[in-house]
């Protein structure tokens, strides 16, 4: 499962919410005794098995998760984002993030939106779809509006994150 | 308006007249520290990029201290992975397993002075900045990249002032105090801050408190922590020969989003319940409970202070027959210091049991996972919900004295009544 690839001067995700709480942690997203698994398809098996074991198999293509406070606080771990994002997460929604967990995120390409309407307003499964550029979320029932990354950190997500940008400036192709 | 410790810090390493928060900056790094099997994955991501050697091997250390031995042959073949890859990129400050933990050998070789802009693939990298440097975590991803350009970009951080005043009292530690702070300021209080820990306060911490305090400030959520320079990191220091490093300190005016000021005259023994950091109650509010398994170890509380703490309260007592006590020194260094001065000898003759330098309890991986329903009290840095390897068990944090206490007791224990009253 490879995550969103987005077009050039638009980025749209349409997904099903998955709600959790406050203080995701990232012993709960990706328990420490797989973190020597490398391959990401291996690492994909675990995601969020802290909260159930039966959870990776229930996260579906394209899901958003949204979340209360704090998310993602604790280890540097890469694997907490990796493992999501494989899964088959198209974004994150949340009141906040802790700060390791929100770069990592962009630096693998996961779009990652603050916002506490977000939390209080969409239901559990609720399909839902992300305007990143604009700032927008619409559910059926409901208009959000969010404050979209700085171009400099949503440009990072729209090269599918900070490899691939940091490929380009290798290149030449991007100054920075 | 003056600046902070964050704005000078990096207006040096961005070339800067000056930078204040919120900016964004691109910085090359002094050091870049990565750790354990996962490192593999940092090489992975490298190679993809299409790049052949690292952009300067100087400046990277390699540490294998996660899974200490080898537990599976997975771990094995991470092991196995980085330590080629050291070899054939010339990467010469290289640390095999049974060395130490990360953040304890890269202050004992002397791989991070004051001054310093130091990016670590472990949250606990904040643990630096007790002498001086702006050390803070990134991920993977972020570290390929730096491998191969020598440059990144960070946002100027706000910062919190803290300051310490008051003298501890017999059988109350460093890890007592930032157990408090965590309480009081909570898990994200701190989140993207710079946290300046100042006051007459500091004075009393030695470089081993300060890397306790440190450490810790990333479960408030802080980007760094910091404790400038004074006599005692200036001591530390000489250590290293002709190491030459630039103090840096927050002008008078600086402006704080936060100050808070801590009376360590009045701090008693703390201790974080199940299940989250700040979850911060008085020792004697939970006296009695019960517990299986006690640990004294980690990055946190696993150096030569901590071990002697155990040591003197366990000297010719036993640990409780329901407990096990499990020691972990943080390096091989600490390891041979606390055997030359009997403190080993001391815990094995009262029971417990020493495992290799390394991280394997703390984060749940082996050496010390939890059974169904049982109860551990750790020196470590986190108690969520399965962190010592099982969802339903339970985690309470406190210091080297508490967890020592507890031990002998076989259940949560103040301390205090193990110290005499000066």
């Amino acid at each position: 499962m490879k995550s969103y690839e987005f077009k050039k001067d638009e980025a749209f995700i349409k997904g099903k919410v998955i709600k959790l709480g406050d203080n995701i942690d990232t012993d709960i997203i990706y328990p420490g005794k797989y973190l020597s698994l490398l391959s990401p398809d291996e690492i994909k098996k675990h995601a969020l098995e802290g909260v159930d074991p039966s959870f990776p198999l229930r996260i579906r293509p394209n899901d958003v998760i949204v979340a209360g406070k704090n998310f993602g606080c604790g280890s540097s771990r890469s694997q907490a984002v990796t493992c999501l994002k494989y899964a088959g997460i198209s974004a994150i929604v949340a009141v906040s993030f802790a700060r390791i967990f929100f770069r990592n995120s962009i630096n693998q390409g996961l779009p990652v939106i603050v916002s506490r309407d977000a939390y209080q307003k969409l239901d559990d499964r609720a399909p839902i779809y992300i305007d990143l550029l604009k700032g927008i979320i619409k559910s059926n029932k409901t208009v959000i509006n969010f404050s979209p990354l700085p171009d400099f950190l949503l440009n990072i997500i729209l090269q599918g994150g900070l490899v691939p940008y940091t490929k380009e400036i290798l290149k030449g192709n991007i100054n920075k | 308006m003056g600046f902070t410790f964050a704005e000078k810090l990096l207006a040096i390493k961005a070339s800067k007249s000056e930078v204040h928060a919120g900016e964004i900056v691109t910085v090359s790094p002094d050091r870049l520290m990565s750790l354990s099997a996962s490192t593999g994955i940092v090489i992975n991501l490298f190679y993809e990029l299409g790049v052949k050697k690292v952009k300067n091997p100087s400046k990277i250390v390699l540490i294998l201290d996660h899974e200490v031995p080898a537990q599976s042959i997975i771990d094995a073949n991470g092991h196995k992975m980085v330590r080629e890859f050291a070899r054939e990129q010339g990467i010469t400050h290289f640390f095999d397993i049974g060395e130490g933990i990360c953040h304890q050998l890269m202050v004992e070789k002397g791989l991070v002075s004051p001054g310093e802009l130091l990016l670590g693939k472990d949250s606990h990298t904040t643990t630096h900045g007790a002498l001086g440097a702006f050390a803070t975590p990134i991920d993977a991803t972020e570290m390929a990249c730096l491998w191969a350009t020598d440059k990144t970009w960070l946002r100027v951080p706000d910062s919190i002032k803290i300051n310490l005043k008051g003298k501890f009292k017999p059988a109350v530690f460093a890890k007592d105090l930032i157990l408090k702070i965590i309480g009081t300021i909570s898990s994200d209080g701190a989140t993207y801050m710079s946290v300046e820990f100042q006051g007459e306060g500091v004075s009393q911490l030695s470089i081993s408190d300060r890397m306790t305090v440190a450490n810790m400030s990333v479960e408030m959520g802080a980007k760094n922590s910091v404790f400038f320079v004074d006599k005692i990191t200036k001591n530390f220091m000489k250590r290293f020969d002709k190491k030459e490093y630039q103090a840096i300190y927050p002008d008078q005016d600086a402006h704080y989003e936060r100050v808070l000021d801590v009376d360590i005259n009045e701090l008693t023994p703390q201790i974080a319940c199940p299940h989250s950091v700040d979850n911060v109650k008085k020792v004697e509010e939970v006296e009695g409970i019960n517990i299986d398994q006690v640990f004294i170890g980690s990055c946190t509380n696993g150096r030569l202070e901590d071990i002697a703490i155990a040591a003197k309260i366990l000297k010719g007592k036993k640990v409780h027959p329901y407990v096990r006590l499990i020691i972990g020194p943080a390096s091989k260094e600490i390891e041979i210091a606390a055997m030359r001065k009997g403190f080993l000898e001391t815990l094995l003759q009262a029971g417990a049991i020493i495992i290799p330098p390394g991280c394997g309890p703390c984060f749940g991986a082996h050496s010390g996972i939890l059974g169904d329903g049982e109860r551990a009290i750790a020196t470590t840095n986190r108690n969520f919900k399965g962190r010592m390897g099982n969802p339903k068990s339970k985690v309470f944090l406190a210091s080297p004295a508490t967890a020592a206490a507890s031990a002998i007791q076989g259940k949560i224990s103040d301390p205090r009544r193990f110290f005499d009253e000066k």
